[in-house]
């Protein structure tokens, strides 16, 4: 047993760090970060370096080289990204289309879907969101009511989806409709890739409990899409999304965030019961349960870059890091507050400890629990897809769609 | 990245699954609890004649001189088939003890006939209703004699030498030593005590000048323990994470049989939820094993962290698992007659067999306020 890289991972590793050695700025600390700018200089940096890592051969890594990828491997990719955290770079902006969208393209477009779309999203000209969950719709993504009726060569979509991150400043989603209300739900809908410039697409921001704004809400009316635009046949909609949703399960692990050792910090500078809190009893026992936790989850990673780097598919036990985190996530934030003695509601960066990060942590960790598959969602898919427990009875599974209560 | 088991490693696993299947199932576990015998002489014997004693004991002694990594997966096996034998305390403490605190003599006497099963050993260190200490530990071994009682020694009744821990003498930590005692000298009573876990004996040890030897050096006896039990909570927490999965597939093959309101159980998202919990516990504590059996073979720096993180995991998976297996079956699963209490007696017997979680949290912040310090 070794944390080792094979002799080639060790060389492309090298070419890796050379590369962003030239590239980009090396972080000082781990908490090193850009500065932040409005949106449109935020896009600008994403935009310049997600160009420059396609010209360097480092953007979308895993991807087919006829299409424009690198056709490296996961191990590749981890690698890639291992390193670059190291570095000052912008993030965010790309990683639904690249880590989503753009995929489902590849797995699912036509020859033609392929060559328009491919290259551009590689380097970063165009950005991509992805419109599935609904107000009718979230855990049961496949009730959802925004439809598409065929109209000659074109589809008219009516509808609205909710939670799109991006959607504000994206040049194309992939949308998830209903075009057969008479089959049951699963078997009616069809996906399509949308321009999100459209006449008929309404993007409005919604305002989340934290007060923050990262997610949109999106009205479509008269929106009209060629059905050259289509990804699957109708009715294959469910498919596709499967795809869709699978990777982003895999994109959305790991919190980040406050841990134990910002909790320990805490609790050396906080007083209990008239001692520092890191003598307390309950306060050491809660580090220690979120050190094992944390530990836990790192080594389970290690275990699933263990079968990347053999070349085997890695073991269902990646699918564990969600509901670990995002119950770690808020229950971390909340302990913390109350360490903070009854000042601990104040949720101020400038004076609330450690930039109000417990607070913040705290207040998101109950959208995180939610956000890629709520925890309930996940331990069905633990309970159904590796220990082999039968899903639930549903009532709505043989039924035309257009005959459910709604 | 090679964060696994090697191939070996798993072809070993695999033998000792194999015999301990065979030999071992749940019915021979029974005819511990049911009758009289302390252990199960035969599997006990055919773990001796796979050579699996003296795996992780070096070749000048008898043993197979394979490292740390070996031992665990056999641990698992041991774990998984909830095994009535005194394997932990002969080879991860006795042997452990030897191998750390014992003197070259020592080692000679006793080592290749623990390695080749000929010897049972064990590790005494409980007095009374409490966490063990320097504060607490009355046994007083001085002149070459040991007096005082030891209690609820694990496999005490079946071990031919035991390592105890004794009052030397000395101030704070430095008042305790590790000596070595033939059990089957004069000066020792040994009385079989009941437990929570009948499959595994334990007893309770008087020694009235039993004569000892002194292991290492006077005053060591509580920082030896510590590295002793750092690397037998790796080993341990392998068998729990054993325990724990076999009671979450008896949980599931019970809710893919059971129907109630009409629906099997394994429907209902009460009972999935609880088994796919098993399963986030089980294996957030796999991955913690994983790496303290990489601490442990590479004698790493991070192996107090390590174990305890191993230790605190895998007490949680079992617990958890042992206890919610009993609720999946429902009433039937609180009779004499169902194997789920195999599970959940050896779960909160292995929790304790080390210290409890409490002690071992207290201990692991301790080490990572030491190592924040540094």
């Amino acid at each position: 047993m070794d944390f080792n890289d094979t002799k080639e991972e060790a060389e492309y590793r090298a070419k890796v760090r050379a590369w962003l050695d030239q590239n980009a700025e090396r972080k000082k600390s781990s908490k090193d970060a850009l500065p932040s700018l409005g949106l449109e200089e935020a896009l600008e940096r994403a935009r310049k370096w997600q160009a420059t890592k396609a010209e360097g051969g480092f953007a979308c890594i895993t991807w087919p080289k006829e299409y424009g990828g690198q056709g490296g491997s996961s191990i590749h990719n981890v690698i890639y990204s291992q390193e670059e955290s190291k570095y000052l770079v912008p993030s965010g902006f790309y990683a639904i289309g690249l880590g989503m969208c753009v995929p489902t393209v590849l797995a699912w477009g036509t020859e033609e879907h392929k060559e328009r779309y491919v290259a551009p999203a590689i380097h970063g000209d165009e950005i991509w969101c992805q419109l599935f969950s609904e107000p009718a719709g979230g855990s049961d993504v496949a009730g959802l009511r925004t439809k598409a009726e065929k109209d000659g060569d074109e589809w008219v979509i009516n509808g609205q989806k909710v939670w799109t991150s991006g959607a504000h400043y994206c040049d194309y989603g992939i949308v998830v409709v209903r075009t057969d209300p008479n089959v049951p739900k699963h078997k009616g809908l069809t996906m399509f890739i949308i321009d999100m410039k459209s006449e008929g697409v309404e993007v409005r921001p919604i305002k989340q409990m934290s007060g923050e704004s990262e997610f949109n809400e999106v009205f479509f009316t008269n929106v009209r899409v060629p059905d050259s635009n289509r990804l699957g046949n109708p009715g294959d909609g469910w498919k596709v999304a499967l795809t869709t949703l699978m990777n982003e399960r895999l994109a959305v692990g790991g919190g980040g965030g406050a841990d134990w050792e910002e909790l320990m910090s805490l609790g050396r500078e906080s007083e209990l019961e008239q001692m520092a809190a890191m003598s307390n009893g309950a306060v050491r026992e809660r580090v220690a349960d979120w050190y094992v936790q944390t530990q836990g989850l790192k080594y389970t990673r290690f275990r699933t870059l263990t079968a990347l780097s053999k070349g085997q598919t890695p073991g269902p036990e990646s699918s564990i890091s969600k509901v670990v985190s995002a119950a770690k996530m808020q229950d971390l934030g909340s302990f913390a507050m109350d360490l903070q003695g009854q000042a601990g509601i104040i949720r101020d960066r400038e004076v609330s400890p450690q930039g109000a990060i417990f607070q913040n942590q705290w207040m998101g960790g109950a959208g995180y629990r939610i956000a890629g598959g709520t925890d309930e969602i996940l331990r069905n898919i633990v309970a159904e897809r590796v220990l082999g427990l039968p899903q639930d009875i549903r009532v709505d599974k043989d039924k035309p769609y257009n005959e459910l209560p709604k | 990245m090679n964060f696994d088991f090697s191939d070996d490693q798993k072809l070993l696993k695999e033998s000792v699954k194999k015999m301990l299947s065979d030999k071992c199932d749940l019915g021979r576990v029974r005819k511990v609890l049911d009758g009289d015998q302390p252990f199960a002489k035969d599997v006990w014997d055919a773990l001796v004649e796979m050579g699996v004693t003296g795996t992780a004991i070096p070749e000048e002694y008898g043993g197979l001189g394979l490292g740390a990594l070996e031992l665990c997966v056999v641990a698992e096996e041991l774990g998984r088939s909830a095994a009535p034998v005194p394997f932990s305390s002969s080879v991860y403490l006795a042997t452990e003890a030897l191998l750390v605190a014992g003197t070259e003599e020592q080692k000679q006497a006793w080592l290749p006939k623990l390695a080749s099963g000929e010897v049972i050993g064990t590790f005494a260190m409980a007095e009374g209703f409490t966490a063990a200490s320097p504060r607490t530990v009355e046994v007083a071994f001085n002149g070459g004699k040991l007096n005082g009682t030891k209690v609820a020694v694990p496999d005490g009744d079946i071990a031919d030498i035991a390592v105890v821990l004794a009052n030397t003498g000395g101030s704070g930590d430095k008042a305790l030593s590790l000596v070595v005692v033939d059990l089957k000298a004069s000066g020792v009573t040994i009385e079989p005590v009941k437990t929570i876990d009948p499959t595994r004996s334990h007893a309770n040890i008087t020694f009235k000048d039993a004569p000892a030897e002194l292991m290492g050096t006077e005053g060591e006896g509580w920082a030896n323990t510590g590295t002793v039990f750092d690397s037998a909570a790796v080993l341990m927490a392998f068998e729990q994470i054993g325990g724990a999965e076999a009671a979450m597939w008896m949980a599931r093959d019970y809710a893919l049989e059971r129907y109630a309101f009409g629906r099997l159980i394994g429907s209902y998202q009460a009972i999935k939820h609880k088994i796919a919990d098993m399963y986030v516990k089980l294996e957030l504590a796999r991955s913690n094993c994983y790496f303290g059996a990489m601490m442990l073979n590479d004698k790493g720096a991070e192996l107090p962290e390590a174990a305890a993180a191993a230790r605190i995991s895998a007490t949680e998976a079992y617990r958890y698992a042992a206890q919610e297996n009993i609720q999946v079956h429902g009433g039937i699963g609180y009779t004499w007659e169902a194997d789920t209490q195999f599970y959940f007696r050896r779960s909160k017997l292995l929790a304790l067999a080390l210290g409890s979680a409490l002690e071992w949290k207290d201990k692991l912040v301790a080490r990572l306020e030491t190592r924040n310090a540094a």
